[in-house]
This record gives C-alpha cells, structure tokens and sequence, in this order.
C-alpha cells in the first residue's frame, strides 16, 4: 500500500490486468507515441500519460498507436471485443465522441441484443472528461447524460485514485461495453491505493459521507466538492451524507432513495450541462419513488447551460463549487424550518 | 527544566497520522501513576483508553478535548509539584517551537513500515518492533479476517521491552491470498515457515481465535519453537462458533451490511468506526480475499469448529501456556476457557468481548508483558 495518483492508479490496473490476461490490449492516438522516430519509443503514453511506460512491458503488438480516426480504432476495438479480445480503448477526449458515435451507440451497444444474446462485447472506453483544466469549450464536457442513456452501456465516473483502480479493473473483467470517465482535474491527485489487484463492483453507490440532515449526490470530481461542503456544514451543525453513485448505469438507487427517506432532503452536485443531466435524472426518480419522504424541493447544482468559458475567470465561475453546494444545503434546510414553523 | 515530562499524541497503528483527545479521564493537579489512564484517544479506525507511561502531577492538559493534533504533539505536561509554574510555560514553549519546526518526513512514518518475507514460497506480510532488544521475540498472529493492524493498541507497549513481529495470515491482510487447504495445519507450517525464513528459533506465541488455534498447533507442530503460548479468546478449543459471523463477515459487501457484523465483535458496539468497517471491505475487494475467507471458513469453522485441540494441551510439555477470554465474547464462548489443565493459566476480561486486544488493550498487553517475563 503506498500514496498513488489517480493517473498512476489508472495506470497500474492496465498494467495488472494486462499482466493477468493476455487478451487485454491499449489502442488509441498516441498511447505510446513515438513509434518509428529514433529514441522517442513511448514518446506520449497517452495526452497526458497515463498509459506511459506500458508499451516498454507489453510491446507495440498489444499497445496499438492508431491513426487519428476515432471512428476507425472504436469501431476496431468493438470489433475486436465481439472476436475475443478484451480492448481498453482511450478516446482522448469526450468531447471526441461525436465522430465514432455511431460505433458506439448503434454497434458495441447493441451486439449483445442483436445477436440474440450470443455476443458479448469486453470493451472499456476510457476518456478525459470535465472543466478547470483550461482546456476550452472542445476539451472541457462532461456528456456522461448522452452515455447513461443507451442501453448496453455501463457507464463509470470514478471520484478518487482508489476508486479509479478498482473500477477499471472491473470495468476490463466486464463482459458488456464499459465507458469509462477520467475528470482531468483529478490525475495529480494522490491517496493510499493498494499495489494489490482489487475490483469494486458496478451498480454499488459509496457513501463517503453519513449524516442525518441533508443527502448530496455527487457525480466524479463532484463527489470530493460535495465532500468538502459536507465537512464545512458538519462544524456549522448540519450533517451530510454525500453518496457517490460510482457508475450513472447502472445506477443503484436503492442507496439514493433509502439516504432520502432518512433525512428528507436531496441536493444533487453534476458538472454535466443542467438539462438532462444525471441531477435532473436521480430529481425524477426521488420525486417519483420518495415524494413522501421530501420535506423540502430537490436543489441541484449545476453548471449554466452555455459552452465551457475558455476566460479562466469565467471558467471558474462556471464549475460548481463548494460554497455553491453549501448555499444549496442551507436553502433546503431553511425550507424545513419555514414548514416547521408554519405546522 | 528537568523533571518535565511530554505527554505526546500516541501512534495507534501505521495510518494514524493525528487522533482527538475525547476526553481527559485526569485533572490538572491530579497525580498519576505508570499505568493510569489519561485520556480517551480517538483516532478515525477507533477509540482506545490511554494510559500513561511517566508518574508525576498532570500540571497541564494542552490539548483541548475534541481537538484533532498530530502524532508527536503535546497533548500534556506531567512533572513533581514543586516545578513553578513559569517554567512549564516555557517548557510547553519550547517543545511547540521545536514541534512546529521538525522536518517534514519526520511529522510523517519515521518507524518502519511491514516488510515481506518468503515462506516456502508464499509472501508473507509482517511488522517487526522493538529490534532493539534481545531475547526471545513475541509473535502475534490475528484472527479470522483480521490482520497485523489488530495489534495496533498492544504491539507498541509489547515493543517497549520485546522484539514483536506480528504478521498476516495466508488469505490475510497484505500476504499472498493463496490460504492453501487453510486448514490449521497449512497455517502453522506457513507460521513455522517465516520464523525459520526470519531466523527465529524459538518466539513467545500469541494467538487471537483462528491465531490461536494455529499457534497451539504450530507449538504442537514444533514445541522447539515456542517458547510460550498465549491464546487469546482462540479457536481450538471446543465445537461453538458463530457460524453466521464467519458467514456474514465474507458476504456482506456494504458497510450497512458488515457494521453490525463486525459490532458482534464487541461489548462496545459504537468502536465499530466506519473506517474500521471500510478498512475491512478494501481488503475483501482485493482479488482471492474472499476466496481465501471462504476456504479458511470451510476447513475450520463452517457449522462448527473442525479441529479441537484441547485434548492434546498435555502434550506441549512444560511449554507455559495462558488463555485470556473476554467475559461477553459472542463468536467463541468463553466458557471454552473452562477445564483446562490445571497448568495453563486463564484470565477472563470484563467488560471485553471477542476483541480484548482491541477492547481492552492495556490488560491484555499487561497479561501478555507478566507472562512472557
């Protein structure tokens, strides 16, 4: 057991199962990089190198630089996961999912359902997502909404390094296509990761704060906002239980609607653009399945619904923050009282 | 300013890295004694009851109850009566300029962390304490699902005077997950293997429940090698076990479902910390933990204990041997401490329950100190 960063921690499942199975395999532009230039082998190791050092151990015949066409090396690794291998393929950026859509929506999706159940697709999908990084409005989207809602996806926002590693290495074991979301704000960020292979099973919210007055729900990067604002309350005299859902679909909740029918009280963190985001998505399901349980209107906060701001400033201003969590705890509660006052 | 004594913030175990005072059990002016407690000392797995190691008049209590403080702070100042006043203050000055001002890696882990050692082939896990003294080390070994942080409260106060090696079961803690048949025997030849891999020819064994079970029959194994036994509340001895604990224990994956399995474990329920209970899950996540689990649990206690041991005490010859039981102990009932030879020596714990190590730390390190002498 020793410190790991959230890129260290994605790097070591890869590294592990592909040392476990021998039919897991990297594609993607410039997951190594390099290839073909003197003395620049493994030049890249991905954007932002998280799959360094993996093509020095397992070779250029399982760590595959592909032409920059996404819609080619998806379409590739859905075909190669429905012959038997177990691709991890790396996107880069979400924001790149419009030009393979297609392979991943109407094809890896729906293999498993068009062949009669016969077809299993093994893939993982990894990607960049989300805003702070100064990466502007082509590099900065969360888009894990238009994922959740395909059926034949599994969808996976892991909030810390430990729960990066165990996730992937789950997602790689899975047998359906498995999207997997990596906040790019996250990587530098370090906590006690066991050097031990680990799984944490899909569908299983964690809840990494317990407390009686108010439930948060945070998605990804927004678990640890969340966590912050919970922390800041609980010395006010307001406690937090802040549940992290760990993957949008499936989605477990059971863990939602059991914590709200303990405090009463809902407020949802997604950095995903406000409409039909996973916040609106877990608002209707509260309001549908615990509308008794509510004592005050479900708050959900969330970034406005323009572009990504490029403007430092405006970029901060547009992810959700800690104090914009607080103020919507502190609305929420001063709702009850204002019930309580009048019964 | 001699004659001051530090009462710092205590290290309970390798991830501590600061704990609260919940509450002072002493007032200023109080005087105490080697062995009083002090204070109930919180850290995020649980909160144990802290007993002081100086004698003298508490003069100050610097840490405020409720406060979080580093390991290493000063939590309070014991001197004699006739030390003024003035001069505490600039002892408290001194020691909070020094504290502020110490290196970075050294607020951190200055004593070592667990090591592996190989034994016949398999990677054992373990901590070793207290290298600096001579003679016949201690060896702890845990219990069913638990692992070497089980000692956190008893290792250090045993390494005041012992070389203490505590270490993880096969299928256990940070050592190979392959338990083998996990069987007693496969047990004890792994425990017989790391003394002979850790050039320990004869140790002071201690065992909690499955540890103790595989204690007695690494003695019996190999009576060369033990130079006492201690079995804590162990398996070993008679039919009963909690068949729902050790089943429930593998299968609940979720603190709701595993808290009030692990609160079985104690007289105190509320020790049951969710760090205590999420520690617990990581480790089940890890790949083979659980097959490991279920494997112990089918060789040793699935619809009762498999191998008694008791009626082979006789056996271990002159080799000492005590048995320490909590009182409510509700996973292997005490009264298995009941009838046996007149030579073993048996002490029952109040107020403790499956987990006197942990519940009530300081007797069973003193138990432990007077029997290994």
């Amino acid at each position: 057991m020793s410190k790991k960063s959230f890129r260290q921690a994605i790097n070591e499942a890869l590294r592990q199962e592909m040392r476990r199975d021998p039919r897991v395999v990297l594609m993607g532009e410039d997951v190594a990089g390099g290839a073909g230039a003197a003395g620049e082998d493994d030049a890249w190791g991905g954007v932002l190198g998280v799959t360094k050092g993996l093509v020095g151990e397992f070779g250029r015949e399982r760590v595959l630089d592909t032409p920059l066409s996404e819609s080619a090396y998806i379409g590739a690794a859905a075909g190669a996961a429905a012959t038997g291998l177990r691709p991890v393929a790396e996107l880069m950026f979400v924001d790149f999912m419009g030009v393979c859509f297609d392979q991943i929506f109407n094809q890896a999706a729906k293999f498993r359902y068009m062949f009669g159940g016969h077809a299993v697709t093994p893939m993982v999908i990894r990607m960049m997502y989300g805003a702070g990084f100064r990466a502007a409005s082509q590099h900065s989207q969360c888009l894990y909404p238009i994922f959740t809602h395909i059926p034949g996806l599994k969808v996976v926002i892991p909030s810390s390094a430990y729960e990066a590693k165990g996730l992937l290495i789950q997602a790689i074991r899975d047998d359906d296509p498995v999207i997997f979301m990596e906040n790019k704000v996250l990587y530098d960020q370090e906590e006690e990761v066991p050097d031990e292979s680990y799984t944490i099973p899909f569908g299983e919210a964690n809840l990494t704060r317990e407390g009686s007055d108010v439930t948060i729900v945070g998605i990804g990067r927004m678990v640890q906002i969340a966590n912050a604002a919970a922390d800041t309350l609980a010395r006010q005299g307001i406690s937090c239980t802040v549940i992290d859902p760990r993957t949008t679909s499936p989605l477990d909740t059971g863990s939602i609607l059991d914590s709200v029918e303990e405090t009463g009280r809902l407020v949802i963190v997604d950095e995903a653009s406000p409409r039909c985001n996973m916040a609106t998505d877990i608002s209707a399901l509260v309001a549908q399945e615990a509308f008794g349980a509510l004592r005050a209107p479900i708050r959900m906060v969330c970034p406005p619904h323009v572009p990504v701001p490029f403007a430092p400033n405006l970029e901060d201003l547009y992810v959700p923050d800690a104090a914009r969590v607080e103020a919507a705890v502190r609305a929420v509660m001063q709702h009850a009282g204002k019930q309580g006052a009048r019964a | 300013m001699t004659g001051i004594l530090p009462v710092t913030m205590p290290k309970f175990g390798l991830a501590m890295t600061e704990g609260k005072v919940v509450s002072w059990a002493k007032e200023e002016g109080a005087v105490i004694a080697v062995g009083d407690e002090l204070a109930d000392i919180e850290t995020t797995k649980i909160t144990n009851a802290y007993e002081s190691s100086v004698a003298g008049v508490l003069r100050r209590r610097v840490a405020r109850e409720q406060e979080d403080v580093p390991v290493g702070a000063l939590i309070a100042v014991v001197a004699d009566a006739a030390v003024a006043d003035s001069d505490i203050d600039a002892f408290i000055e001194r020691f909070q300029a020094e504290f502020a001002a110490r290196p970075v890696e050294a607020s951190g882990d200055a004593s070592p962390g667990p090591l592996v050692v190989h034994a016949g082939g398999r990677p054992i896990r373990y901590l070793e304490t207290g290298t600096e003294h001579q003679g016949r080390p201690i060896v702890l070994l845990h219990g069913f699902g638990g692992d070497l942080n089980n000692w956190l409260f008893v290792q250090p106060a045993l390494a005041e005077r012992h070389r203490v090696i505590a270490l993880d079961l096969p299928g256990h803690g940070g050592s190979t997950k392959d338990a083998g048949a996990g069987d007693l025997a496969t047990l004890a030849g792994v425990v017989l293997d790391v003394l002979r891999a850790l050039d320990v020819p004869k140790a002071h064994l201690a065992g909690h429940s499955l540890g103790g079970a595989v204690a007695l029959r690494a003695a019996l194994e190999s009576p060369s090698h033990a130079a006492s036994l201690t079995l804590i509340c162990p398996a070993g001895l008679g039919e009963e076990i909690d068949d729902d604990f050790t089943r429930d224990f593998i299968s609940a994956n979720r603190r709701k479902l595993l808290q009030p399995v692990l609160a079985k474990l104690f007289v105190d329920e509320s020790l049951v910390s969710n760090d205590m209970t999420e520690d617990l899950l990581r480790f089940k996540r890890l790949d083979g933990a659980r097959e490991a689990l279920t494997t112990i649990r089918e060789a040793n206690f699935a619809g009762g204990q498999r191998e008694i041991l008791r009626g082979r005490l006789g056996e271990l010859g002159d080799i000492p041997v005590q048995v320490i039981w909590g009182a409510e102990d509700r996973i292997v009932p005490a009264r298995h401490a009941e009838g046996l030879p007149a030579s073993v020596v048996t002490h029952v714990v109040a107020g403790a329950g499956h987990m006197p190590h942990l519940e009530k730390a300081s007797d069973v390190s003193r138990l432990l100190l007077d029997f290994v002498g």
